[in-house]
């Protein structure tokens, strides 16, 4: 029988699997105890596992997330909610210098495995401080993993895997994809060591990379691609940090085209990250047009409806790169 | 109370007191000289040779600040766990003597606590209750009271033990921190080593008090202002304040006032970026924590002068020793530094 699964569904299932069969795991952070900061994502796990479990907080980013890491060096495979990628930036000093660092300024001899749980919650006139996704950021910094899930199974699977992996792991979840619904495969037990990029669908003329959200933009415009006379094979990251470049290499091989869509700027960033190593590794005869990416305008994000519509990706915006790059 | 008119006057210091060596045992007594003085020369080595170049991390030293480190590893237990900051040699030391460890860590050696791979700033040595020492002011606060949460979840009998300075009292994270011990009952002992200096600012021009122990009270949880050099006191009240805190797991906030004998980072001695201490420092000789224990238990016949000899001339040689295998021990491969990036 087949059975669909909504996007916040499925990391309220992850959530339920680490709390049932992992006494290392607990949760904390600001709004737990709360209806509306984390959505549908976390609803009651406060009463069904306890609040000793499920911890809501003081407003001390900073002090909560080493908190989350102290833990972590002393046993527990914990997560830390932030509600908000912009408020996780108070927190900064302890995920890129603490956690990142412990393992390899200390030998080899402690580990800080905890997970960042940023939420990229933006969109809807909410301005400059309350839009930010940073994924490139947090995906320079050696020693952090990234993950950053599109489809509802992998939210579920990644986020159990990012928790029992051994290392610090920046999960990002965008609340733009909670209602998303896929087909449900079933709770997966996964190593994130083994977690490679995935090829969405299939095609020989255009090679597109996307990661969260923008892999379902992509999606969305296949239809239209198709109809310009050429078939796109869409390849979802899942992972940013490290990158694992073999399915895409191979991928642009085959193509001749690569177009990278990130919903982060472009200066520095993941489509400049992939289109750089892509170049690097393949022969340049190889490709039939010059590589593009597809991101967000360069400014802070705006308020006003008229704004955010020029500001954030549109499904226009990658028709009309698809169309200079064939 | 304020006392800044008068820190150039040591003698106005109001939390001096005297050593009391009546109800501490012999053994605890000699096990506390004997690790002060090893921290003392462990330290003096490293100056020595940070001077003539061989060392070349930076090297921050607590010399003059020995016992409060001795006082809190003689009163900690198996499962107790201690985080600290740059300044950690005697942290270190204080629970495990392994001079020679810390000896290749500092030269970058693959015998050191850390392989070589932190230096000076970044040492650990978790078997025997050393969490880790990081530079960045004030980072391992949180850290240490998440190891208090640990604690606290796991339903344990122990305490986290956060070292810091009286510069990262300047740190917002402190207060973050000691809110959420005092709000999540976490057992968190807070030690702030006040000695004066924060690089080479003293506390007069950072701080509108001499006292950070100011800070526990807008967070409820107790505190107390201990002489830094004084190890009984600083002993008998640590040893049942951490029992006290392993069942209750409530956090404490102990201030231990003190002195830096060396600069903020280095060999120097009396200057510190252009800071002249001269004066400040001879009176704090007068004060050496090891001096006043040595005096203590020569005076009560617990120690001869030639038993100290004797100690002292052991510990040299030990250190000297360690000091030479260290010099010849290995660098680390150099896989390391990438493998050590992932588990």
């Amino acid at each position: 029988m087949s059975k669909q699964i909504k996007y916040s569904k499925a990391i309220h299932e992850a959530f339920t699997y680490l709390l049932e069969n992992h006494d290392e795991f607990f949760v904390i952070g600001q709004g737990l105890w709360s209806p509306w900061y984390v959505g549908e994502t976390m609803k009651d796990l406060d009463k069904k596992f306890g609040k000793s479990r499920v911890i809501d907080t003081p407003v001390s980013e900073l002090a909560v997330t080493g908190a989350t890491i102290g833990a972590s060096i002393t046993g527990f495979k914990p997560l830390v909610v932030h509600p908000r990628v912009d408020f996780m930036l108070l927190a900064i000093d302890q995920i890129v210098t603490q956690a990142a660092k412990w393992r390899h300024m200390f030998g080899n001899n402690s580990s800080a495995p905890a997970t960042f749980r940023a939420i990229i919650n933006r969109g809807g006139e909410q301005g400059a401080q309350h839009s930010q996704s940073l994924q490139s950021w947090f995906a320079h910094i050696p020693g952090l993993k990234v993950v950053m899930p599109y489809d509802a199974n992998d939210a579920r699977d990644l986020l159990i895997s990012s928790v029992l992996a051994d290392d610090p792991v920046i999960f990002m979840d965008d609340r733009w994809l909670y209602d998303e619904v896929s087909f449900d495969k079933g709770l997966k037990l996964l190593d994130l060591k083994d977690v490679k990029p995935e090829i969405i669908s299939t095609g020989d003329d255009l090679t597109i990379v996307g990661s969260g959200y923008t892999v379902k933009q992509i999606i969305d415009c296949k239809k239209e691609i198709s109809k310009l006379g050429v078939e796109p094979e869409i390849i979802d990251l899942r992972i940013l940090n490290p990158i694992d470049y073999n399915i895409i290499l191979k991928s642009v091989e085959k193509t001749g085209r690569l177009l990278v869509v990130d919903g982060d700027w472009s200066s520095c960033g993941i489509a400049a990250e992939v289109i750089c190593s892509v170049t690097e590794e393949l022969n340049p005869s190889i490709f039939k047009s010059k590589p593009m990416r597809v991101t967000l305008e360069n400014a802070p994000a705006p308020t006003s409806k008229v704004l955010e519509e020029d500001y954030y990706i549109s499904k226009e915006r990658i028709i009309e790169a698809t169309k200079k790059i064939i | 109370m304020s006392n800044f008119e008068n820190l150039n006057d040591i003698n106005s210091f109001t939390h001096f007191s005297e050593l009391d060596i009546s109800t501490i045992s012999n053994e605890t007594l000699i096990k506390m000289l004997y690790k002060m003085i090893l921290i003392r020369k462990a330290e003096e080595k490293i100056s020595d040779n940070v001077e003539n170049g061989v060392i070349k991390c930076p090297c921050h030293l607590a010399i003059g600040q020995e016992a409060i480190a001795v006082a809190a590893g003689l009163s900690m237990i198996d499962g107790d766990k201690a985080f600290g900051a740059h300044r950690s040699h005697a942290h270190f030391l204080a629970l495990n003597e392994n001079t020679y460890s810390l000896f290749c860590e500092v030269l970058g050696k693959e015998d050191g606590c850390s392989k070589g791979m932190g230096g000076s700033m970044h040492i650990i040595d978790q078997k025997n209750g050393f969490y880790g020492s990081v530079p960045i002011v004030g980072a391992t606060i949180p850290i240490a009271t998440g190891a208090g949460l640990s604690i606290s979840l796991k339903k344990e009998e122990n305490i986290s033990i956060s070292y810091f300075g009286d510069g990262a009292c300047e740190e917002g994270v402190l207060h973050e921190s000691l809110n959420l011990a005092s709000v999540m009952n976490l057992p968190t002992i807070f030690i702030c080593e006040n000695n004066l200096f924060s690089s080479h600012l003293r506390i007069d021009q950072r701080q509108p008090d001499l006292y950070t122990s100011r800070f526990a009270l807008a967070h409820k949880i107790e505190s107390k202002v201990l002489d830094g050099n004084n190890i009984t006191e600083l002993y008998k009240f640590m040893k049942n304040q951490f029992i006290s805190v392993r069942k209750s797991h409530k956090p404490i906030f102990i201030e231990a006032l003190t002195y830096r004998w060396k600069g903020h980072v280095g060999f120097r001695e009396d200057e510190d970026v252009g800071v002249k201490r001269s004066q400040d420092l001879s009176k704090w000789r007068d004060r050496d924590p090891i001096l006043l224990l040595v005096n203590e238990l020569i005076k009560e016949n617990k120690l001869s002068k030639e038993e100290l000899k004797k100690m002292e001339n052991e510990i040299l040689e030990k250190i000297d020793s360690d000091w030479d295998k260290a010099l010849n021990a290995k660098f680390p491969d150099k896989s390391n530094l990438n493998n050590f990036v992932y588990s």
